[in-house]
């Protein structure tokens, strides 16, 4: 009985919890000015990148340095078609021009169309992703190994990016935005839409990953991270869960990519390399892996406090940066928000207590490799 | 056919760099199973071990002597390294056994502490080191020109190889090495300090970056993100070559030389990168373990 009504308790608890989120996020632009608010609205792109990498890192246990690409395509897909629409009809772009580009390539086409680029900017990464997990998974190529060909990945990406400065704008990227669908995108209520339309993103990236982590679906991957050759065993194809969710993995990320672009109004191959893609790790590290609040929370946060340091202390910011990465890593495998957990449960004592340790070490286990 | 022999060249003398960071790699990866993401920042500790060197030579020193700095500057590097990677092992590495993707994580975290560490202290534009006279010019052979520095950083390669061959095959300490390896609960029985041989193994690791520091120098500035870009390539060597054997590494780093340089001759400097990933993942289709893979019969 007495557990019953905790449990009661606990859940009306949480759910408060999540309106009053939801609350402050659809409250934000009345008491942020449109500079913060923007700043924000760019947070809430990194948390949905946020909830995908913990989709597969912190609940299938595979680790992915490569979502700076992933989240690059999709800005980069969306980026075209602004540029173009920001150029004219029968005008080229710019950077084109300047490269002695005379007509438009084929693979510029298909931007013309808000709806294309969109779709695209989604699929393409998830298209991306099925690839390099069929011809990875399949081959039970896991752990490091794969870490280490999705770092390869962004450096290949990148230095294509800048080598073809012809068509994918260089080392500079492309920039230069003026429209969407016919909205200017630097009038404020357009800022304040494309705000909205990213906390929405967030909230729905969100019900999306949890309804993937709970129940029969999200106990498998758990078990593909803890146990795969156990898993294996038992008559399920660990490379198809690796590769399905991997997939989804990517396109949370291009979509977090759009909500990027429209709101910063710039992507170049700087924002996509392998230390913003490590540092999207480091969101999830710090935030807390296996929990999907915890990873938002965490990009949230970190972002927050790089744009408030790092534009007074931008050397000591990189130092805090470093050493709390170790910190994290070595102490606290769960992140800030499963410290949280631990020390709530502590002042309840008893029953949670144990429930709490019991979980924490868990996430330790072994079969990280 | 003296394009040929030049590519050639070029491709041994890539392989010779790749080689020379991927053997700490594939050493620290095969025995304790920890991948080290500040292996890059060890290179850029010895390249500036060989920058802080020829300024000493330089400013204490009479002139005549300063063409002997670099000779001064390998041991110190490998030196300076091996510290620093003993401190890292003793502080940090040793927390992470058994955790392989969070020891790349926080190694990560290591390599930004010591890069703006290098960027407070030496400031962060590349600084330039002055490579002695008797490295300068090249060897003549049938129209083509060899440059010594090249040649020279080949010449190191091998006899750190033949150095570290010794070192594994024929030595106490790297018979205990290769004990641990292969099956580290049995080794601890029989009495071996795991502790030290993972201590040593490390420490030799890191000097071995700090040679290959030294050995960059000589071929372009250096700077504090220096190792950065070295050091997914020499993964990949790794990755290629399978771990815990030399002739692997040296296989892998052969490969991914030979075969960028000629990609990259036929195409572009991009479109050869794209080329080599994709015959790697294409390799690793038919030897997922690698070129040389360790036999073993644990399912891990």
């Amino acid at each position: 009985m007495l557990l019953k009504n905790a449990t009661v308790r606990r859940k009306i608890v949480i759910t408060l919890a999540y309106a009053a989120v939801v609350a402050l996020l659809a409250c934000a632009p009345m008491f942020l000015s449109d500079f913060r608010l923007n700043l924000l609205g760019k947070f809430l792109a990194y948390g949905v990148v946020a909830l995908g990498l913990d989709l597969i890192w912190g609940y299938t246990g595979i680790l992915s340095l490569g979502h700076g690409i992933f989240f690059g395509i999709g800005a980069y897909c969306m980026a075209m078609y602004l540029k173009l629409e920001a150029t004219g009809a029968g005008r080229l772009p710019d950077f084109m021009q300047w490269s002695g580009v005379t007509s438009l390539p084929w693979f510029w086409e298909p931007f013309r169309f808000f709806g294309v680029a969109l779709l695209l900017s989604v699929l393409l990464p998830m298209l991306l992703a099925l690839l390099l997990g069929f011809f990875t998974f399949r081959n039970r190529i896991r752990g490091v190994y794969f870490t280490i060909l999705t770092q390869a990945l962004v450096l290949i990406v990148v230095t294509l990016m800048i080598g073809q400065q012809a068509y994918t704008g260089g080392t500079n990227g492309i920039t230069g935005f003026r429209h969407v669908l016919g909205f200017s995108l630097a009038s404020p209520s357009v800022k304040n839409g494309l705000y909205y339309i990213s906390a929405a993103a967030l909230v729905g990236s969100f019900l999306l990953c949890r309804r993937l982590v709970r129940g029969p679906f999200g106990k498998v991957l758990q078990a593909v991270r803890d146990g795969q050759n156990r898993l294996r065993f038992l008559g399920y194809d660990p490379a198809k869960y690796q590769m399905f969710v991997f997939t989804v993995s990517a396109g949370l990320a291009g979509l977090a990519g759009v909500l990027f672009v429209l709101q910063v109004g710039i992507i170049s191959p700087s924002m996509m390399d392998i230390v913003p893609s490590i540092e999207m790790v480091l969101w999830v590290a710090i935030g807390g892996r296996g929990s999907l609040i915890g990873a938002a929370a965490g990009a949230l946060l970190i972002n927050a406090s790089k744009s408030g340091l790092s534009e007074t202390y931008p050397d000591f910011w990189t130092f805090l940066l470093g050493g709390l990465f170790i910190v994290v890593v070595v102490f606290l495998p769960k992140g800030l928000f499963g410290l949280l957990a631990r020390l709530g449960a502590r002042m309840k004592g008893g029953l949670g207590d144990a429930m709490a340790g019991g979980r924490g070490r868990a996430v330790v286990g072994e079969d990280h490799r | 056919m003296s394009v040929w022999l030049v590519q050639m060249f070029n491709s041994l003398s890539v392989s010779s760099i790749l080689l020379l960071i991927a053997l700490g790699l594939a050493i620290t990866f095969g025995l304790m199973n920890v991948i080290n993401m500040a292996h890059g920042e060890l290179i850029m500790i010895g390249a500036y071990t060989a920058y802080v060197m020829q300024n000493l030579f330089a400013d204490y020193l009479p002139a005549s002597w300063f063409g002997a700095y670099f000779a001064v500057a390998i041991p110190a590097a490998f030196c300076v390294s091996f510290l620093v990677g003993l401190a890292l092992e003793a502080g940090l590495i040793r927390f992470l056994y058994g955790r392989p993707l969070d020891s790349l994580l926080a190694t990560w975290g290591v390599g930004m502490v010591l890069q703006q560490l290098a960027r407070t202290i030496f400031g962060a534009p590349n600084v330039g080191v002055k490579s002695p006279e008797w490295l300068n010019g090249g060897l003549s052979l049938g129209g083509s020109v060899l440059p010594y520095k090249r040649l020279f950083i080949i010449g190191l390669v091998i006899v750190t190889l033949i150095a570290m061959y010794l070192y594994i095959y024929r030595s106490a300490a790297g018979r205990r090495m290769r004990a641990v390896m292969q099956n580290r609960q049995m080794a601890a029985c029989l009495g071996i300090s795991t502790r030290r041989v993972d201590a040593m193994t490390f420490a030799i690791g890191s000097g071995i970056a700090g040679v290959a520091g030294c050995a960059l120098s000589l071929i372009g500035p250096i700077g504090p993100s220096l190792g950065t870009y070295y050091i997914v390539d020499a993964f990949m060597v790794v990755v290629l070559g399978g771990v815990g054997k030399l002739l692997g590494t040296v296989a892998g780093a052969l490969g991914m030389g030979v075969f960028n340089t000629y990609f990259e001759f036929w195409t572009n400097a991009s479109l050869g990168k794209v080329l080599v990933f994709a015959c790697i993942v294409a390799f690793l289709q038919w030897k997922p373990q690698g070129l040389v893979a360790m036999r073993t019969r644990s399912l891990d």
